[in-house]
């Protein structure tokens, strides 16, 4: 399936990701390759197959509810581009 | 033209679990910014998140107390956005399976009973807090709540007034605090209700276009948004306007809802089963299992409290509008079997003295004290009026109710030969009351007992005194 170089753009600043005019039809073609198996894959009968929920057949795995100590905020907090006392510092957002 | 409101509620909850939802930390309102952090919560890389197995018990009772189906089989998917609160730039929630679906809630408005859908309840995880220091470029993030367990609470557009929306809120809170797995304090954040309203013409089954409103915090500040959001999309529709489907911000002071007029990009939020959790399964015999250990509802509490002691419907519903309230009447039953004076004294007295939202605790009061009380107003001990003073006093102090009697000497006088005494001093200062009485002027009779009281500092035993200055006119 072909993909246009504006849902390439698209899906780019959905991951937050910068391309280049030249990447983008790199990533136009390679994603396009990508679609054009999985339409060949569609074309598999999976009417009787139930979707699979997770690649390891596990299921039921729990934790109890018991408090294990949290890790130390300078720790964290020294790989931060930014702080402010012992809050991470963003550029403001506001909805 | 009429014009209906069609809304929906969609109801974030905190659960109230000791640890966080798939890690260890504590779960906790209050501590210290980025105290209660570690690499799971923080999606820092090669960390793995595990369900906290409460989490899952807590979720399922709600949903079987809003009458909804448990899947047997529930995943977990991953919704992706990126959001300066959002440490791995994902929320782990439920997609396509979620945990309950086809509940409903009954509630009375206005004495009229309504069926409520409850479209889904899902799990998912909170996001951290932002708070926006006023003048400056920064905006500082505390991870603190990052992780912490939600329950989400959709119903259907099944509400046709803010009013129906109130109650509905105020039943399902209530509800989440008997059973006990959340605080519900909207202050706090434990709750949160976003609000989904359109209009039609009455009659009509079509649905308008809806807006969602969100930036209520408090279930009186829903109902007023609802309200004012209502009469703009009438008035919109009336002249000629097209409503816009977008999301409204209530503003609190202005009481009016704004546009967000953000770019509103389509949300695309690219969800997909979350590799890291595996899936979970409930048998009939675990969810038999957790129906059988929910607590006794609020509606079945009323309904067990208008047969079983005869109280009125209102009465009824004002001791179980409140679990503490319900249990403090209980407690109280156990030392003192006089169901309706107890009823009186808790929606009466105690609840004026409560209404600033303390607790019994902070109040001093106990079901024994509380007892004490009454059976001293009921045995003749003190009056009525005393008996509220003493609680007044209990409530300041927290001395024993036996203690206030001696030290304030508030004891009834009951003795004969004392209010004889004051019933001699009366008459002798009224004697035209006396003459009036004689001359078969009933009313002359309540104002000399009135008299009598005043005298005795409010203490003398009304009616013995009655009992006693009847005789006594009948002589003159």
């Amino acid at each position: 399936m072909a993909i246009s170089k504006e849902e390439v753009k698209y899906i780019a600043n959905l991951a937050r990701l910068g391309l280049a005019e030249a990447e983008v039809e790199h990533f136009r073609e390679q994603l396009g390759s990508i679609l054009g198996y999985i339409d060949k894959l569609k074309k598999v009968d999976v009417s009787k197959i139930i979707p699979m929920a997770h690649v390891l057949d596990i299921k039921n795995v729990y934790r109890q509810d018991t408090v294990l100590p949290s890790i130390d905020p300078q720790k964290v907090l020294q790989n931060a581009p930014s702080r402010e006392g012992q809050f991470f510092k963003v550029p403001k957002v506001i909805e | 033209m009429e014009y209906e409101p069609v809304i929906g509620l969609e109801v974030h909850v905190q659960l109230k679990t000791k640890t966080k939802a798939f890690c260890g930390c504590a779960n906790e309102f209050g501590s210290k910014e980025n105290s209660n952090i570690c690499p799971v919560c923080l999606g820092l890389p090669g960390s793995l998140p595990v369900l906290n197995s409460q989490v899952l018990v807590s979720a399922a009772k709600v949903a079987l107390a809003l009458n909804g189906t448990i899947r047997n089989f529930i995943k977990f998917d991953r919704k992706n956005y990126f959001y300066p609160d959002l440490p791995k730039n994902f929320q782990i929630s439920q997609f396509d399976m979620p945990l309950s679906e086809h509940g409903y809630m009954d509630i009375k408005v206005d004495g009229q009973a309504k069926r409520i859908a409850i479209k889904r309840v899902h799990l998912e995880e909170d996001a951290g807090k932002l708070i926006h220091p006023e003048g400056t470029a920064c905006s500082l993030v505390d991870f603190n709540r990052a992780g912490t367990p939600l329950l989400e609470i959709v119903s259907e557009p099944d509400l046709h007034s803010p009013e129906d929306a109130y109650v509905y809120l105020s039943d399902l809170k209530l509800a989440l605090q008997y059973i006990g797995v959340s605080d519900c304090d909207m202050e706090k954040g434990s709750l949160r209700c976003d609000a989904n309203i359109s209009v039609r013409p009455v009659g009509q089954i079509k649905l308008g276009t809806k807006a969602e409103l969100k930036n209520m915090n408090s279930f009186k500040a829903v109902r007023t948004a609802l309200e004012f959001e209502f009469k703009r999309q009438v008035k919109s529709l009336e002249a000629g306007e097209r409503i816009v489907q977008e999301t409204r911000l209530w503003d609190e002071k202005k009481e009016a809802t704004f546009s967000m007029r953000s770019k509103e990009e389509a949300h695309d939020y690219r969800y997909f089963p979350e590799p890291d959790l595996p899936p979970f399964t409930f048998t009939d015999a675990d969810i038999k299992g957790i129906r059988k250990s929910l607590p006794e509802l609020p509606k079945e509490r009323l309904g067990r409290f208008v047969a079983s002691f005869g109280f009125g419907e209102k009465d009824a519903a004002v001791l179980i509008s409140d679990k503490e309230l319900a249990d403090f009447f209980e407690a109280c039953l156990k030392i003192y079997n006089e169901p309706k004076k107890i009823a009186n004294w808790l929606i009466g007295p105690v609840l004026s003295h409560l209404k600033s939202n303390l607790s019994f605790e902070a109040l001093h009061l106990s079901p024994e004290n509380l007892t004490k009380i009454i059976s001293l107003v009921e045995d003749g001990t003190v009056s009525n009026l005393a008996g509220k003073s003493i609680l007044a006093e209990v409530v300041e102090t927290g001395k024993p109710p036996d203690t206030i009697v001696r030290e304030k000497n508030l004891g009834q006088v009951s003795d004969v030969d004392e209010l004889k005494k004051i019933i001699e001093e009366v008459a002798a200062v009224n004697m035209r009351s006396v003459d009036d009485y004689a001359a078969g002027k009933e009313n002359a009779l309540m104002f000399l007992v009135g008299q009598v009281m005043r005298k005795s500092g409010g203490k003398a035993n009304p009616k013995i005194a009655r009992d006693l200055l009847a005789e006594r006119l009948k002589k003159t």
